[in-house]
């Protein structure tokens, strides 16, 4: 099988499963529903893992072709395209794995559903759309992944279309993601217009270093660098889809989809796609400070405010929402040094152990009976030994314990950070800093509440009283002689593939990743202006040794502590975060309500576009366009209609005469002129 | 002279068509009508072998036979494949709709045959006189044809104007021939070519000639303002010849203009280029303005037939190959959209009941939501929304105006398709959004239905995937168009 066979082989795979399960699904049963679309996942994940071992042992070659051209219009080719290097290798690896391990569990996830072929179809239908985006080598193909992640995303996040929650959530998800895909839209928009006019990411990038010092007039008088304003309006893209603040307040709603999918989508792969855009485009953003400047600005925020949130959540399923909002905050801080590869580096490991600490917490949810809430928890460790263990390893891994897979992963991210010299490091590093005591504080508080201490589930009542909009309507919670279960294997196996690499990717990667040749040729860096990695290589002698190092660093100690004060305020003297509670009312009450963010937005976007729709809509639409264009043309339009429709007299002899009448204009306006020349 | 001199193989799928044509004349007389399917079937097998033979024997350069009166090359090669395959479309189509009415006869089939025989001596001719034969041929046999169903008033009528307007176009024609032939002192289009080029013909008779030709061809596609026979035959015509005039032969139509005015009067493109956009700006207007006001959806359907020959002559004005191979993918995506919108209303008709009044589709979603679908992508695809095959032959036709500088045509083009989407969504909204009227099952016969799936969902791949399509027109119109 040549290449070109191979990577269709693995994008079409999970296309087929999809359509056979989203279109057949009635006729051939649940069964066959979820065998072929596993199938399919099963193909793609096989060959990626053969293509990534082409590329890691060396012998296989950067693939960049067009598959088919769709149209060309105005000299501009609109084509499927694949361009797969090392990068995509690596990607196509995550997304594959993943997905394979999240169709397994679903089978038990999903038991009950009535919806059982419908949410393997989009599954698929998603693994499909994710790789046609990683595996894209234009602005087309990537643009048109990106929005079908999306679409998959919001038909997803409201997949029990049934709870007014989840169709909020969903529509809120669509709305966010429409204002940062406008940026990337324009922003696609503007390397068409000036980068060489193709949309081949290597024209682009070859077209780039002679743009350097081009400006473009936007609002006309004041003269912005081109590069720059391209890169953001990319990055505006990256930040609505991986939900960096301020668009990402789309996130933790969307966890009102089944846990599958917030693990897949929502945590492993698709959220990540900014950042792996932003690392595909390394070319552009190293030409530009004021871009990677505002990435890190933005990167280091999200980090930070978001971890906080995460700490007084009660669902638990939005506890790991929060870290994931803060872990993509850190990746971001990373691609803001010019640190791609540690970045990219960061997406995989945090691919293998986020999309475990989900799958983990539906497990739980499960056992719980789909009851969400952490207080009515505690002491499942010996209920699902098997959930339990896998959770505790993942959490390991993300709060960066030493040999974790996290810790390589985001140690180097906070090195990277420090090592760097742009004007808004002081302030990420800072953030990267307290970030690690955040996240190992609401991580281990998590696992405390769920499966250490009281077994609260007793005396818990269903009542729905505290926590608003995070209910669900078949929520019903263990009766009161009911015991938490262990799920079955198609549950806890692939939580058990899923600890493997979580525990183990970062000691074996890190070295080919970040200091190799993986990347060699894929991610651009302008060694000169931004040495970070170089530096870092530096230090860098050997995993192991990193490891041992990191017992003499801040951010181990900051991480031990946190786990200790986890400890102290969740096992040992519970009053206190009560008490916390109440002196730290404001901030408490701050944190709780997200920053007033979702307010503020109402309040100013949801209401101001409704108060200009009205304006619109009554002045434009009613009076203007309706009134004056619409129907003043289709009146028009009707009144010639009537006219020409009695020209048709039935008649023959006027039919006649009109030909004829006809033949004599066309002969008075062409041989007139003749006659009288 | 012996046999092999004659090199006949340029012309041998007319050949067997005429023979096998008038075997089915003969076999007819002894086939009782319980037993028509032999014939219907016959019918089938002819296009079938027609088209295998067409295939085969087609080569990517020009041959000549009949002295050079008759070409083969490859644009007559894909259009007359195209030519069968739609005549069979409409024949699998129509059986159960003819056999209702008591009009399933030999009469049907063996008219068929000789319009589609005239239609390839149209598309194929070389020489004035072949071409108007070819002409004549498939006019003859369409006008007893619409007059098949003797006994209904509308349709004499119909076959009636049509034969007195036709004659009166006909004869435009043959004037405007004959000027040219005076001017050139040759019928052979060749030759026409070169006297023209060669600047030896008299530019007053050229051009006096050339007004009257380009009149006829305006008639035989039906363009304003000679568009008048459109409506009435459409609508007097029983459906299934209605779709018979309207399909095919707008393909011959095409290519014949082609013949004519690029492959005769090529040099004179500066004149006829002139004619043809006031032609077309007039067919887009009247027909989309008109068909508004239209109840009756075979008459919305002859209006909006007359609007799309507009669009198409818009890429043969350009003059330029792709140009030529925009309004040829134009034809082709014309006509299939034809034979599937026709195709729903002969599946909804039946026996004592036709289905043409816009009420009749009213609510069709919630009597059989799959052929509601195939008339919504056929109403899409005629509107011109993407993805579907229509958008691509309005968006190449556009673009060739476009590329020659006519930017007023092209916006004048967009803002009529544009006026066009109130008539074709306004079927939509019947079938959607009204309530249901008639409740009758709907019985069609397994192989019809079929068929009519399969082009419907022609229109959407060919509107996903236009470019194989695309790309074999332009082929076609390089190779065979020697000036290009």
């Amino acid at each position: 099988m040549d290449m070109k066979s191979l990577y269709l082989l693995i994008a079409l795979a999970p296309l087929a499963g999809s359509i056979i399960a989203g279109l057949f699904g009635w006729a051939i049963g649940r069964r066959a529903a979820h065998v072929v679309t596993i199938l399919g996942v099963a193909v793609s994940a096989v060959l990626s893992f053969r293509v990534l071992y082409g590329f890691m042992s060396g012998q296989a070659e950067v693939f960049n072709e067009p598959v088919y051209t769709w149209l060309t219009v105005g000299g501009i080719d609109y084509s499927v395209g694949f361009l797969v290097d090392s990068l995509t290798a690596m990607m196509l690896v995550v997304v594959t794995s993943v997905s394979l391990m999240v169709h397994i569990y679903t089978i038990g996830y999903m038991h009950e559903d009535p919806g059982y072929q419908r949410f393997f179809s989009y599954i698929s239908l998603f693994t499909f759309s994710m790789l046609m985006l990683v595996m894209s080598n234009n602005f087309i193909q990537l643009f048109f992944g990106w929005e079908a992640v999306g679409l998959v995303s919001y038909l997803l996040i409201g997949f029990w279309f049934k709870r007014p929650t989840a169709i909020y959530a969903n529509l809120k998800a669509f709305l966010v993601n429409r204002v940062g895909d406008f940026g990337f839209l324009l922003g696609i928009g503007l390397v068409m217009a000036y980068f060489g006019g193709s949309l081949d990411y290597q024209a682009v990038f070859a077209a780039a270093p002679a743009l350097a010092g081009k400006t473009i007039q936007i609002i006309p008088g004041v003269d912005w660098s081109l590069i720059t304003v391209t890169c953001l309006l990319l990055f505006v893209g990256a930040m609505g889809k991986s939900a960096q603040f301020p668009l990402h307040v789309w996130l933790p709603d969307s966890m009102e989809g089944p846990t599958p999918i917030s693990a897949l989508i929502h945590a492993a792969t698709m959220v990540t796609a900014g950042i792996f855009m932003v690392a595909r485009m390394s070319p552009l953003y190293e030409m530009s400070d004021v871009a990677l400047n505002f990435i890190l600005v933005i990167g280091s925020i999200t980090a930070l405010f978001m971890g906080f949130l995460g700490i007084v959540q009660t669902d638990i399923k939005r506890v790991v929402a929060y870290s994931t909002l803060s872990q993509l905050g850190y990746m971001t801080v990373a691609l803001g040094v010019s640190a791609y590869s540690v970045a990219v580096f960061h997406l995989m490991t945090h691919a293998f152990f986020k999309a475990l600490l989900f799958l983990g917490a539906g497990s739980v949810i499960m056992g719980m009976h789909h009851d969400q809430d952490m207080r009515n928890m505690g002491g499942l460790r010996k209920y699902m030994p098997i959930t339990w263990l896998t959770s505790l390893l993942g959490s390991l891994a993300l709060i960066g314990t030493p040999f974790f897979s996290g810790f390589y992963s985001k140690d180097s991210i906070i090195e990277a950070v420090q090592a760097s010299h742009l004007p808004a490091s002081g302030f990420a590093s800072f953030a990267v800093i307290v970030g690690v005591f955040v996240t190992a504080f609401y991580s281990f508080r998590m696992y405390f509440l769920v499966f250490h201490g009281k077994e609260r589930w007793m005396e818990a009542k269903h009542g729905h009283d505290a926590h608003g909009h995070d209910d669900h309507d078949h929520h019903h919670g263990l009766g009161p002689n009911d015991k938490p279960h262990e799920s079955p294997w198609v549950v806890t196996l692939p939580l058990i593939l899923l600890a493997i690499p979580s525990v183990v990717i970062g000691y074996l990667a890190i070295e080919p990743m970040l200091y190799g040749d993986f990347f060699k040729n894929v991610i651009f860096v302008n060694h000169e202006a931004h040495p970070v990695m170089e530096e870092l290589a530096h230090e860098f002698h050997s995993a192991a040794g990193m490891g041992m190092h990191a017992f003499t660093t801040a951010p181990f100690w900051l991480a031990l502590a946190g786990v200790v004060v986890a400890w102290f305020f969740y096992m040992k003297a519970p009053h206190i975060p009560a008490k916390i509670k109440q002196t730290f009312a404001p901030v408490n009450r701050l944190l709780e309500n997200k920053y007033y963010l979702d307010e503020i937005y109402y309040a100013v976007f949801a209401k101001g576009s409704r108060a200009l729709g009205t304006f619109f809509w009554k002045i434009g639409d009613m009076l203007l366009i309706d009134g004056l264009f619409v129907n003043g043309s289709a009146k028009l339009v009707g009144a010639f209609s009537r006219v020409t429709r009695k020209l048709q007299t039935g008649f023959i002899y006027s039919y006649a005469t009109t030909m004829i009448i006809g033949v004599l204009a066309l002969v008075t306006i062409w041989f007139a002129p003749l006659i009288i020349r | 002279m012996n046999w092999a001199d004659l090199h006949l193989m340029p012309a041998l799928p007319e050949i067997f068509l005429l023979s096998a044509l008038s075997v089915i004349l003969v076999l007819d007389l002894f086939v009782s009508d319980a037993r028509r399917g032999i014939t219907y079937l016959l019918t089938l097998l002819t296009l079938a072998v027609c088209a295998g033979i067409q295939i085969a024997t087609s080569v990517p350069y020009v041959t000549t036979t009949f002295s050079g009166m008759f070409v083969d090359d490859p644009l007559a090669d894909i259009v007359k494949v195209g030519m069968y395959g739609f005549t069979a479309i409409v024949l699998v189509f129509t059986r159960q709709y003819m056999a209702d009415r008591g009009l399933f006869k030999g009469e049907y089939f063996t008219l068929s045959l000789f319009a589609l025989l005239g239609m390839n001596v149209m598309v194929s001719a070389s020489h004035f006189l072949t071409l108007y034969i070819g002409l004549e041929l498939l006019s003859l046999a369409l006008y007893a044809l619409i007059a098949l169903n003797r006994d209904s008033t509308s349709s004499t009528e119909a076959a009636m104007k049509f034969f007195v307007l036709g004659a009166l176009s006909s004869g435009l024609l043959l004037y405007g021939m004959s000027m040219v032939y005076g001017a050139t002192g040759s019928l052979d289009i060749v030759q026409i070519g070169k006297a023209i080029q060669g600047g030896s013909g008299n530019t007053v008779l050229l051009v006096f000639g050339l007004v009257f030709i380009v009149a006829g061809l305006s008639f035989k596609l039906g363009a304003v303002p000679f568009h008048m026979w459109v409506p009435d035959v459409y609508q007097g015509s029983p459906t299934a010849i209605t779709l018979m005039v309207g399909a095919a032969p707008k393909l011959a139509a095409l290519v014949f203009m082609i013949r004519i005015l690029v492959q005769g009067m090529g040099p004179m493109v500066g004149d006829w280029q002139g004619m043809l956009v006031i032609v077309a700006v007039l067919s887009m207007a009247i027909g989309n303005i008109t068909a508004i006001a239209q109840t009756n959806i075979k008459r919305m359907l002859a209006y909006s037939t007359i609007s799309h020959m507009g669009y198409m002559l818009l890429g043969l004005l350009a003059g330029t190959a792709q140009g030529y191979s925009a309004a040829l993918f134009y034809a082709f995506s014309y006509v299939l959209m034809t034979v599937v919108g026709f195709g729903i209303l002969l599946a909804l008709s039946r026996a004592g009941f036709e289905c043409e009044r816009l009420e009749d589709l009213k609510g069709l979603n919630g009597r059989n939501s799959w052929y509601a679908l195939l008339m919504l992508l056929t109403m899409f695809s005629m509107t011109g929304i993407p993805p579907l095959v229509g958008f691509y032959a309005k968006l190449v036709v556009i673009q060739a105006v476009v590329d020659i500088g006519m930017f007023w045509l092209a916006v004048f083009a967009v803002l009529m398709s544009l006026i066009g989407a109130f008539y074709y969504l306004r079927v939509v909204k019947h079938m959607y959004f009204d309530e249901v009227q008639d409740t009758a099952p709907i019985v069609v016969r397994g192989d019809a239905k079929l068929v009519l799936s399969l082009s419907g969902l022609a229109l959407l791949v060919l509107g996903v995937l236009p470019q194989g399509l695309l790309e074999l027109c332009l082929e076609a119109m390089r190779t065979s168009l020697a000036a290009l």
